[in-house]
């Protein structure tokens, strides 16, 4: 279970998080979802420690993130970034098979590349794709293969930061229906951050909304289509009016 | 007050902003030298850096010197004519080349293509998120980044440092043989003659230095590239400048370490 609270985080003036509180239990997908700009991001990069937070706590089962063993920690977790953030150097197999040639969990490298292979197939990418580097791929094969790595580890817990940007509705829900798939195979903890509505209603077990640096509401998916909330109600059907500033 | 105090704070700005640069850049390079002694270790990056900056850096290396100790051996003779002093011509080439010019314009022409290029990749990988990406993976940006290329560049430099000095002493005998009318055995065996085993060790120290400078600057500026194309190239062009003002600071603190008497 992951923990946060009172978390804060300020870059220069500007302060971004103002103080989160959220429980995300162990084996739920959660989405937290807001405007861009509203530091869901930064929420993210500061449970894996990406990001130092400046206050309150984040735990992990019980233990702060800030001074946990940080490879033990690490090795729980696989993420997903919003561009892919495939290494250019490697090749397909080498990327997702990346954590796999390294550190504790390092294999045969012939055994690496079937893992690989087996979860490129998992992605529905052939295995053909896995000697090719990043560059040759569309961006949703990318966006599949950053999948197929954040999970060539097993995790158990998997964050997603915005899944389907800059992708086709079609592929968007292709990446929606693999990310709930695999997280109710492997019961994963999930933790998607997206402003794409489809996603939220595909992905998540409960949702948050995050404005102006706080958690504004959490409840499960049919809680928040009848929430009077009128910052979750102005977000979920896109009104230009409302609590929420348009031009921020 | 104010109007006292204003001029002082223009310049005392940017002092602490390049202290505390100085700063960042040598707790930096601590780290980086740190990690070098520590395991994990990753081979493959560092064949891979060793090829990219030792190897590929040749043709520009060999080129810059050819002509340079061309230049260096039309300039000596034409200096050394006003003192009757032409005979001097493939000492003095020896000598500069391999103490200074080798090793200072062989250090500039790599920063200029490797502390570029490293700068370039590296920032790039951050504004895509590589980075991020390589922590989430347990690996270590500095370990798995910066060290096969600081270390690649620090053992690379001076052999190219070694076949441009070679390259350099080749150009002053073409030019000295063929436009100036040196005997080529004579001209070789003044070479020779003149030249002290220190003299050539001397330039091999340094380019080690410029080496591990280049390197390192490119992988800082990298690592602390701003956002977007304009910071990738903010970071590229502060990793060429200052791996070249560097370079020319340590040059100076060096000869004076090795040849002030």
């Amino acid at each position: 279970m992951i923990t946060l609270t009172g978390v804060t985080k300020t870059f220069g003036k500007n302060r971004v998080l103002r103080g989160v509180d959220l429980t995300i239990p162990s084996g739920q997908s959660m989405v937290i979802i807001g405007g861009s700009g509203t530091g869901k991001s930064v929420l993210l990069k500061c449970i894996l420690g990406l990001v130092r937070h400046d206050g309150g706590t984040i735990t992990l089962d019980g233990q702060d993130v800030t001074t946990a063993d940080r490879d033990a920690f690490l090795a729980r977790f696989g993420m997903l970034f919003q561009g892919g953030a495939l290494f250019d150097s490697l090749r397909v197999w080498e990327n997702v098979a990346f954590r796999l040639m390294r550190g504790a969990l390092k294999r045969p490298k012939q055994e690496a590349r079937e893992i690989a292979i087996e979860k490129l197939r998992r992605v529905g990418l052939r295995p053909e794709v896995a000697d090719q580097f990043p560059a040759e791929l569309s961006g949703g094969m990318q966006k599949r293969v950053g999948l197929a790595r954040a999970i060539a580890a097993e995790p158990e817990i998997i964050f997603f930061d915005e899944p389907t940007t800059g992708l086709d509705p079609i592929m968007a829900g292709v990446i929606n229906d693999l990310i709930r798939e695999i997280v109710t195979e492997m019961g994963a903890t999930a933790m998607t951050i997206t402003h794409d509505m489809s996603s939220v209603r595909a992905i998540a077990d409960r949702v948050a909304m995050l404005h102006d640096g706080v958690i504004q509401w959490t409840g499960t998916v049919g809680e928040m289509d009848a929430t009077p909330d009128p910052y979750v109600q102005q977000f979920i059907h896109g009104r230009a009016t409302g609590p929420i500033a348009a031009v921020r | 007050m104010t109007a006292l105090t204003a001029p002082l704070a223009a310049i005392g700005r940017p002092v602490l902003a390049a202290l505390a640069l100085i700063g960042r850049i040598a707790l930096f390079a601590a780290r980086v030298v740190g990690h070098m002694v520590r395991p994990p270790f990753y081979p493959r990056e560092f064949l891979q850096a060793l090829l990219q900056i030792g190897w590929f850096s040749l043709p520009v290396v060999g080129l810059t010197a050819v002509f340079t100790g061309g230049a260096l051996a039309l300039q000596i003779y034409s200096g050394g004519a006003r003192f009757n002093a032409e005979a001097v011509v493939p000492s003095i080439v020896a000598i500069g080349m391999v103490r200074e010019l080798g090793p200072v314009l062989g250090g500039l022409m790599v920063a200029a293509r490797v502390a570029s290029s490293i700068a370039a990749e590296i920032g790039t990988m951050k504004v895509t998120e590589q980075i991020d990406a390589l922590v989430t993976l347990s690996t270590d940006p500095i370990k798995y980044l910066a060290v096969p290329r600081v270390l690649a560049a620090t053992l690379a430099v001076p052999v190219l440092v070694a076949v441009g000095d070679a390259i350099g002493i080749a150009g002053g005998w073409l030019v000295g043989v063929n436009r100036l009318g040196f005997n080529s055995t004579v001209y070789l065996q003044n070479t020779v003659d003149f030249l002290e085993s220190w003299d050539v060790v001397s330039g091999l120290w340094k380019g080690a230095a410029f080496g591990f400078i280049v390197a390192l600057m490119g992988c800082y500026h990298g690592m602390n590239s701003g956002r977007g194309a304009q910071g990738v190239g903010a970071a590229t062009k502060a990793a060429v400048v200052g791996a070249s003002v560097l370079i020319l600071a340590t040059n100076y603190l060096l000869t004076e370490v090795f040849f002030s008497a």
